[in-house]
């Protein structure tokens, strides 16, 4: 089980990181998995660390 | 209206709104303020703008210190339109050299106004800017309630202008919380915090360990509504530190609504049997209250007890309404149990208990309580034993 999303898990804020979208604003490229991001990359919505960060077991449309 | 020097060189430049009830599902039944603030210096700054409708106020009292067009920064602490609502127009009329905001305040700001030309400058916790005789520090409270949410700090003043922490919505002709009667006051506080912050109650908790951190001198707060804290800004920091562990007391309420009654006589009789082992108990039919309201008493409540009667095999919509809203609160630590009147299919107390079990409520019941039509005098000594049992239950706890 490799689930290709990750939530950020801070109260109310629900960012999801989708390896096909990258993140433009933290300059990470387009196919990145979630495991390659750097480990000083922070969510880009709340800033958060990796470590708050989940697996999304299906894929989910709040974008 | 006169504007108010808070500080010297620094004015209340805001607007007051006394008609509004409905401030996006919250009751406000004395109305609210937006607070914005003129620092008279060197360089002369704005810190926040108000709700649209009431940019000419706004106007009004900034031109009773400096014409607007003097003005050189504009500090925007918080994107949300209650704040940010005439940021345009205020642009237009100040022309600011600056736009400060956090990062992601510029791009809310130009998600909410497609204006990529403004000159923004974007700053970060730690960051100043000198304005001759005064600095303004900036402090980021990321998801505070917003992502791009932030308080500024002036250290010569000992002031925090804290955006949307510490406020009330109430409408008054006073300023600062020393001419309000303090009870009133702290009862608006709170109903802003079950209301607005009780979900972030963890970030709250490390907000306040940052303050403390960062060692700032704070001797008045000004939130961007309500009353400015001048006599009692330590009040509301350990307020803010209680209702963000979610301390609660021996009191519950029972929240109902009812098609016949029947609903309405359990609701009753759990309450004797709460108020019999005496927890203050507060029954609570949506009817009656609004659902800002029921979240006010349940912050300092350990018993959370939700009832409603079958209609369509469903919850009644009241009830959909109070637990969708109270579940996105994300209270803690409660203790209570569902209950209902049905007539033939039953599944609204079911439905409750799986909101209570989403809430992680402690429920002291298997099952929920549910009772055929009109409940007799047995049903009802049953739902008053319910009561006095989850009042035994609550002093073990409290």
């Amino acid at each position: 089980m490799n689930p290709k999303l990750w939530q950020c898990q801070t109260t109310n804020c629900g960012y999801i990181y989708d390896p096909d979208r990258g993140d433009r604003k933290g300059k990470i490229p387009k196919g990145t998995p979630f495991e390659d991001l750097p480990d000083d990359w922070k969510c880009p919505v709340c800033g958060a660390s990796k470590k708050m960060f989940r697996p999304v077991e299906t894929p989910s449309t709040a974008k | 209206m006169k504007v108010v020097e808070i500080k010297p060189d620094v004015f209340w430049v805001g607007a007051i709104d006394w008609n509004i009830r409905d401030f996006h599902g919250y009751s406000t039944y004395k109305g609210t303020t937006y607070n914005a603030f003129l620092i008279k210096d060197d360089k002369i700054t704005l810190v926040d703008t108000v709700k649209g409708p009431f940019f000419n106020e706004l106007l009004h009292h900034i031109s009773q210190i400096v014409e607007p067009n003097k003005i050189d920064y504009l500090v925007i602490n918080h994107v949300e339109m209650d704040h940010s609502g005439s940021f345009l127009q205020t642009v237009d009329a100040i022309k600011p050299e600056k736009i400060i905001c956090s990062e992601m305040g510029e791009k809310a700001l130009v998600q909410h106004f497609k204006r990529t030309d403004l000159p923004y400058q974007v700053v970060k916790t730690g960051d100043s800017i000198r304005t001759g005789k005064k600095t303004i520090h900036f402090i980021e409270t990321r998801m505070l309630h917003w992502p791009d949410s932030m308080f500024t700090y002036i250290p010569e003043d000992k002031l925090l202008i804290s955006s949307d922490a510490f406020g009330q919505h109430w409408a008054t002709s006073a300023r600062f919380d020393d001419e309000v009667p303090f009870d009133e006051l702290m009862n608006h506080a709170a109903k802003y915090y079950a209301n607005i912050l009780l979900l972030y109650s963890p970030l709250v908790q490390k907000l306040l360990a940052k303050v403390k951190e960062l060692n700032l001198d704070i001797d008045m707060i000004a939130p961007d509504h309500g009353l400015i804290w001048r006599k009692n800004p330590l009040a509301i920091i350990e307020a803010y530190d209680r209702w963000s562990r979610q301390e609660a007391k021996r009191k519950a309420i029972v929240v109902y609504d009812t098609m016949w009654h029947s609903t309405e006589k359990m609701a009753r009789s759990i309450t004797d049997g709460l108020i019999d082992e005496g927890i203050e108990t507060i029954p609570m039919s949506l009817k009656v209250y609004h659902r800002s309201d029921i979240m006010t008493e349940l912050l300092d409540s350990k018993g959370l007890v939700v009832g409603s009667p079958t209609i369509n095999n469903g919850i009644f919509p009241t009830i959909a309404d109070i637990l969708t809203y109270m579940k996105g609160l994300k209270p803690v630590g409660k203790i209570g149990f569902a209950f209902g009147s049905y007539g033939w299919s039953g599944e609204a107390a079911k439905i409750i208990s799986q909101y209570l079990s989403e809430m992680k409520v402690e429920q002291i019941i298997e099952e929920p309580l549910r009772i055929q039509y009109v409940p007799d005098h047995e049903a009802l000594k049953k739902c008053y034993e319910l009561g006095r049992k989850l009042g035994e239950r609550i002093k073990e706890t409290v």
